[in-house]
């Protein structure tokens, strides 16, 4: 395990690490070869319209119009169904490998997007902290940040992923590439400033990699290029499709990163929603699709959690939308997630049974399922999940997510 | 060049224009006679033409026509449909991108940007394209130096806001067309307005008090033959009933929205927002508190006016620290641009380096608009991405000399390793790129 590091070790300036004693020991008791991928559906997906309660006989007296027709749901089991647009994750579902978790959010109930997405990143329910869950658990991990080291996908890196562990970064090219020559003078003439300098040279670090992996030619001419793609490549090139194969295959190559995360909009349905609704769960669905076809045998090695920041309201508003409402669905999809069923301690859509008379009522913590897959996934002890999730105990790590 | 001057134009401008040096003597003056008078873009001939906020609805409505006519005929939609919403969307993304490359006025439109952003509407919901250029012109651009209470609402009336939050078509369940219709209210103005663009999540509302808001703003509507902007009030559609919104009572009918933006914008918990947000744009991401305490005493003390509080923005001690804030990419666009001398750039180039690099166009994810914090543009490949932005630009330039353009965009900020390394480049166009990739280029 060591050996298959060091290239990916090497290139990202960490060769020592990888070559240390004590960190081959490490390497060695770490299972290096898993994979966490993070999903972050940012302005609140209605976890009931992508997860339909349809066998909930007050489903329909809350928002009839926002429910798909029985023929074109995709049916879980009996009580619940994927909407239409998630085809892939239904054949996933059917092979066992997706795990949706319904009724479930944060601990966080102001309903301000703004806050509950850093909450949900930080893992934290109040202000003050600047690091990402993600960020610690990749620090945890017992290659000392080098196998785990993290990957944000897309442009900018999101506060999931921020924090004291150095995370590179991929998004695709479209500018003219100076030669290696000029980046190295530029690199050189940043290397005193503490933001830029670091940056540009985790860049052109992880570039370097990155091109080998997804097998870009290097390009000295400063004319444009495409990606070379193979067939499966999807074209169009920031769309989460696009970046999910990228990622797939950094995640799947010798000595790459092992975490990634995405951020994906499009989830505010104050109005129109089951128009609106659709292109977005088409494009996760494909993207997941996109990913577990790029990382090829090591997706039975990954785990793909998909989170949001809050569901929205059980009755349908007056402009066809719902507005910003409570508990919702997340989903873990990969080749060793315990799926085929969905969890959940239904509460019910009576309007007793509705939070606050509004929203559906959270009977699960996102932190319990972050927890128990990382737990499941890594095998870390109570004081490193601690460690990653401070002041969670009220949140204790869900049991057989994965089937390990 | 004088110091001061170069700090003023980097820090509260968009960097030093090429070839062009402000004939003034003092820095402070300079940025202040920016705030006199009217915005100059609205007397500008590039702005002539461009269409009100009513134009771009109704052009957004004869495309969904045009749209739904080509389909019937069962031709495709590739080649055949053009549409007018998307070519107003460039026109004045063009001109307005244009004016805030050669502006003489650069604080004024760093002013106009921000506020843009306070009040963001995005061209990625709600069908806003056409509508975001009106919006600045119509809505920001007149009220900058302005009252901000004005602002508000002109910003929350407008059609690009009331269908980007989707008030436009929210109704209140108790009035004639709700009881009609059975439709109701959509929430997410009456939440947003509160929560972004007034008293914050600090005033701790609750939902019934966002439940009551919005119901005051129903009615708020868009019609494209409601000239200039497009606002329209719809009594059939407005919630009967006064509502209470933090402890205040209104009463119902437009003017009871009007009232409760009003007592809304001037509450002491906007001032402290608002005071907070332009010392964290204009002097660090961790601005010091005396700043952001003295320019909320100027908003309260002057009842919201803005150009008082710009002014005491420039005549804050920290406004005049060394330059530590990281360009966003538009700022880093722009300024690059001014710097290198391109005269319009073309439109897609503009935009399309804007998308690479992270910050596409009035294109914001989310309704609390692009962030301010430098963490959030550094990402290694964000910065890569710089680079070889930078490196391609530099490409596009045959002017003046590496050395000429560096003195001009940095003045005595050039740093001595940059200077080096331009004097000892091996071709103008590396040598530019060096220059656009300097730390102290990428600061403001």
């Amino acid at each position: 395990m060591t050996l298959a590091l060091t290239r990916r070790a090497s290139l990202l300036g960490l060769a020592t690490i990888a070559a240390a004693g004590r960190a081959r020991v490490a390497l060695a008791a770490a299972p290096t070869d898993q994979r966490f991928v993070v999903v972050l559906l940012r302005g609140a997906l209605d976890g009931m319209a992508a997860v339909v309660p349809y066998g909930d006989a007050n489903l329909i007296r809350l928002r009839a119009p926002l429910v798909p027709d029985q023929a074109q749901l995709l049916d879980l089991g009996g009580f619940f169904a994927f909407h239409p647009a998630l085809n892939n994750l239904h054949a996933l579902y059917r092979a066992n490998q997706v795990l949706p978790v319904h009724a479930i959010a944060g601990s966080y109930r102001t309903r301000s997007h703004f806050e509950a997405q850093d909450y949900l990143q930080t893992g934290i329910d109040h202000a003050g902290i600047t690091s990402g869950w993600l960020n610690r658990l990749v620090g945890e991990l017992p290659a000392g940040g080098v196998a785990g080291r993290g990957l944000a996908v897309g442009m900018g890196v999101p506060l999931l992923l921020r924090g004291s562990t150095r995370i590179a970064s991929y998004a695709p090219a479209g500018f003219a590439k100076p030669s290696p020559d000029l980046y190295a003078q530029i690199a050189a003439l940043n290397r005193p400033d503490p933001v830029f300098g670091p940056a540009i040279a985790d860049g052109l670090r992880a570039a370097r990699f990155d091109h080998a992996a997804l097998a870009i030619p290097d390009d000295t001419t400063g004319t444009l290029k495409a990606d070379a793609a193979d067939e499966t490549t999807p074209t169009h090139g920031y769309g989460f499709p696009a970046l999910a194969h990228a990622a797939g295959r950094l995640l799947a190559s010798t000595g790459g990163p092992r975490i990634a995360a995405f951020q994906l909009e499009g989830w505010d349905t104050h109005a129109n929603q089951m128009n609106l609704l659709h292109a977005p769960l088409a494009d996760l669905d494909t993207g997941i699709a996109s990913l577990r076809t790029a990382l090829g045998p090591a997706w039975a090695s990954t785990t793909v959690l998909v989170i949001t920041e809050f569901g929205r309201t059980a009755r349908i508003n007056g402009t066809h939308g719902t507005d910003h409402g409570t508990a919702t669905v997340a989903f873990l999809a990969g080749g060793n997630v315990a799926g085929g069923k969905v969890r959940a301690n239904w509460p019910g859509l009576a309007a007793t049974q509705l939070f606050e008379n509004r929203d559906l009522a959270p009977t699960a913590d996102i932190r319990s399922l972050a927890k128990g897959v990382i737990q499941a996934q890594f095998g870390l002890d109570e004081a490193s999940l601690a460690r990653i999730f401070p002041d969670s105990t009220a949140a204790p790590a869900m049991a057989g997510l994965l089937r390990v | 060049m004088d110091s001061d001057l170069t700090h003023a134009m980097i820090r509260f401008g968009f960097g030093p224009l090429t070839g062009t040096v402000p004939a003034t003597a003092s820095a402070r003056d300079w940025l202040r006679n920016q705030l006199r008078g009217p915005d100059p873009f609205l007397a500008d001939p590039r702005s002539a033409g461009l269409p009100s906020g009513a134009d771009a609805l109704a052009a957004r409505r004869d495309d969904v026509l045009t749209r739904k006519r080509i389909l019937a005929t069962g031709k495709p939609l590739k080649g055949n449909f053009k549409p007018v919403s998307r070519a107003m969307f460039l026109r004045d993304a063009q001109a307005q991108v244009d004016w805030a490359l050669s502006t003489k006025a650069p604080f004024r439109e760093r002013l106009v940007w921000f506020w843009a952003n306070h009040f963001t509407t995005s061209i990625q919901q709600g069908g806003v394209a056409p509508l975001v250029g009106p919006f600045m012109r119509e809505a920001i651009r007149p009220h900058v130096t302005g009252n901000f209470t004005t602002m508000v609402l002109a910003a929350e009336r407008h059609p690009a806001m009331l269908l980007y939050l989707a008030n436009a078509f929210s109704v209140g369940p108790g009035s004639r067309a709700g009881i009609r219709t059975h439709r109701g209210l959509n929430e997410n103005l009456g939440r947003e307005c509160m929560e972004l663009h007034t008293v914050s999540l600090r005033a701790h509302y609750t939902q019934a008090d966002v439940t009551n808001m919005a119901k005051l703003l129903t009615g708020w509507s868009i019609d494209p033959k409601a000239q200039p902007t497009g606002f329209k009030f719809r009594p059939m559609a407005h919630e009967p009933g006064s509502q209470i919104v933090l402890g205040r009572r209104f009463p119902p009918g437009e003017a009871g929205g009007i009232e409760a933006l009003r007592f809304l914008s001037t509450h002491p918990t906007t001032y402290r927002a608002l005071a907070h947000k332009l010392a964290w744009h204009f002097i660090a991401d961790y601005p010091p508190q005396s700043a952001v305490d003295h320019l909320a005493d100027v908003l309260t003390g002057t009842g919201g006016d803005l150009g008082a509080t710009s002014i005491a923005l420039i005549s804050l001690k920290a406004a005049w620290t060394p330059l530590t804030k990281i360009k966003t990419p538009f700022d880093y666009v722009v300024s690059l641009a001014r710097a290198s001398g391109m005269a319009q750039p073309p439109v897609g180039l503009m935009l399309g380096s804007l998308r690479k690099l992270g910050q596409p166009l009035w294109a914001a994810p989310l309704p609390n608009g692009w962030s301010d914090h430098g963490s959030d543009w550094t990402g290694s490949d964000a910065v890569l991405a710089r680079v070889d932005f930078a490196y391609t630009i530099a490409g596009r330039h045959d002017g003046a000399a590496p050395m000429d353009v560096a003195q001009s965009a940095l003045g005595p900020l050039l740093q001595p390793a940059t200077a080096t390394a331009i004097a000892t480049a091996g071709s103008p166009r590396e040598a530019l790129a060096m220059l656009f990739a300097a730390p102290e280029f990428q600061r403001r």
